[in-house]
């Protein structure tokens, strides 16, 4: 008989008259799950609530679908991507490649922890232009005992970046179209400015910080839904690669700076294999 | 050099002194052939071997196995050896229930993330007291800054068991003099004396011999990650003999709803606009 209990705010069940461990009824956030949302809710409708904890306004839940489409597939060039189809390639469980994705998309270059930095800024610097400038131009500080690497470029931009890409600029266009928020509008009047300022013009993770933050997420909402929003594409591809096979996939040639075969000698030796050849 | 000319000096291959392997003929290690020089090792001296470069002497290596083995509790509570346990009662994979449960153990307050932090903060205050700064305002302005100490303290219980027994391994092999460990146990002798009444955890004390053994904060975070390995398959096999879903089974019951009251959602119309 256990005696120990699980909090929520957000769900609440109700168990089978004849089954304690089956729930007969779900409530989230006070909504009737299976007897009400679920004939009568959207899928991006039931996402907002379940993370804000109240239903979306038309242009809220148009916002969020937008941003889910746009981040739903970052494309098998992506890293988060490109490590789900190394799963894929190898006929690794699906589990694994979506973790592989979740661990590679979880990174502050172009994951969700970029996005986590970025909207900490934005409830740091809010729209004020100067502080945004400021701080844009110094360099981002270590700190030792994070568990995660210096950031090594202002999260929200490109760190490899020439010009603000298609993709990005059509997203932000679409999204502050929908918007009510003050982020995502601001973020675009300001763009120039803001990229002046970075050196680096504006990412996808940028535009989706400012669209989590006019969504009324907080930095830690923010991250997890990047981490699962681009989840499908990483599925998909993982899934594609699967099916090609290892012959098509790329393994790359190798410089091996400290060979021992050649500290001898001298030699440059730099010897590469493909995938065909047997490991 | 920048921008794309940067990744494209770096595209379609791998420039690496981590190591590779040449199919048919031989493997190397961090700058060394695996099969012909590196042999000798075991598992762990090469793990470490890795993570540092350095190669330690049979004494050292004991601590350092001593160190992962003595905080190997195959505990299915605990709440990095539950998801390994999770997932043999829900039959997953033993891969996926261990990756996962790994991952998990990187928390704020137990795990990588406690370790990294009682070493990087073992390692300054060393410099710093090194350098004549005073340990008791150093420890005070640091629970001033952190609202704690990292490898001060611990979830649930006070005392540390593995303590003591590190310890007296420590001791037999005469690895209990560290400046590290020294400066460990003062901190806690001036966290115990003061009103926080804080007892030094396993990851201080693994931390500073771990330092004394000439570790970084950073190496120490990559060495300290076996020390929960051992633990965990015997969690995720017991769960995954037992018959199904028989781990933690919670009835509705024990859910306790503290949101909003019942309400019901607009019509269905609006929700078609979209």
């Amino acid at each position: 008989m256990t005696t120990e209990f699980i909090y929520s705010r957000i769900w609440q069940e109700e168990p089978e008259p004849d089954n304690a461990f089956a729930a007969a009824t779900c409530h989230c956030h006070g909504y009737d799950v299976f007897g009400d949302l679920l004939v009568n809710a959207s899928w991006i409708e039931y996402l907002f609530l379940l993370f804000r904890g109240e239903d979306p306004t038309i242009r809220q839940a148009r916002l969020l679908e937008g941003l889910a489409m746009a981040l739903a597939n970052p494309g098998p060039r992506d890293a988060a991507v490109h490590a789900a189809m190394c799963g894929g390639v190898g006929g690794s469980t699906s589990a694994s490649c979506l973790m592989a994705a979740l661990a590679v998309g979880a990174g502050a270059s172009g994951g969700a922890r970029e996005v986590y930095l970025a909207m900490e800024n934005w409830a740091g610097r809010g729209t004020d232009l100067a502080t945004w400038r400021t701080e844009l131009a110094a360099k981002p500080v270590s700190d030792p005992s994070d568990v995660w690497p210096m950031p090594g470029h202002p999260p929200g931009f490109d760190p490899h970046g020439v010009r603000c890409t298609g993709p990005v600029l059509k997203t932000l266009e679409h999204l502050v179209g929908v918007s009510d928020g003050p982020s995502l509008s601001w973020l675009q009047a300001n763009r120039p400015t803001l990229e002046a300022a970075a050196g680096l013009p504006l990412a996808m993770s940028g535009v989706a910080a400012a669209a989590l933050r006019d969504l009324g997420c907080t930095p830690e909402q923010g991250e997890m839904m990047h981490l699962f929003l681009r989840l499908p594409g990483a599925a998909v591809h993982a899934l594609e690669q699967k099916d090609y096979g290892y012959k098509k996939f790329p393994f790359f040639s190798v410089e091996l700076e400290n060979d021992p075969a050649t500290a001898h000698t001298g030699a440059e030796e730099k010897t590469g294999y493909r995938a065909e050849d047997k490991i | 050099m920048n921008g794309p000319q940067l990744l494209e000096q770096y595209a379609g291959r791998l420039t690496t002194g981590a190591g590779a392997i040449f199919p048919g003929e031989r493997a190397v290690f961090c700058g060394h052939d695996l099969h012909a020089t590196l042999n000798d090792l075991d598992w762990l001296e090469l793990y470490l071997f890795g993570i540092t470069g350095r190669r330690y002497t049979p004494l050292q290596m004991k601590v350092l196995h001593a160190v992962c083995t003595f905080t190997s509790y195959p505990d299915a509570r605990l709440w990095n050896n539950r998801v390994a346990a999770l997932a043999g009662t829900v039959r997953s994979t033993g891969t996926l229930g261990i990756a996962a449960a790994y991952a998990v153990s990187e928390a704020q307050i137990y795990g990588w993330g406690a370790v990294l932090r009682a070493s990087e903060f073992l390692c300054r205050t060393k410099m710093r007291v090194d350098a004549g700064e005073d340990i008791a305002e150093l420890v005070s302005a640091e629970l001033k800054h952190k609202r704690g100490i990292s490898g001060y303290g611990r979830p649930i219980v006070s005392a540390d068991e593995r303590i003591a027994p590190l310890m007296a391994k420590v001791r037999e092999l005469g690895f209990d003099g560290g400046p590290h460990l020294k400066l460990a146990f003062e901190v806690e002798k001036i966290l115990l004396e003061g009103r926080w009444r804080l007892r030094m955890n396993y990851a201080a004390l693994a931390a500073a011999l771990c330092a004394d053994l000439g570790m970084s904060p950073r190496e120490y975070y990559f060495s300290s990650m076996p020390a929960f390995l051992a633990a965990m398959p015997p969690c995720y096999m017991e769960a995954a003999e037992k018959p199904e879903g028989l781990l933690f089974p919670l009835p509705c019951k024990v859910m306790l709803y503290e949101g909003v009251s019942r309400r019901k959602w607009r019509a269905a119309a609006q929700t078609q606009l979209l």
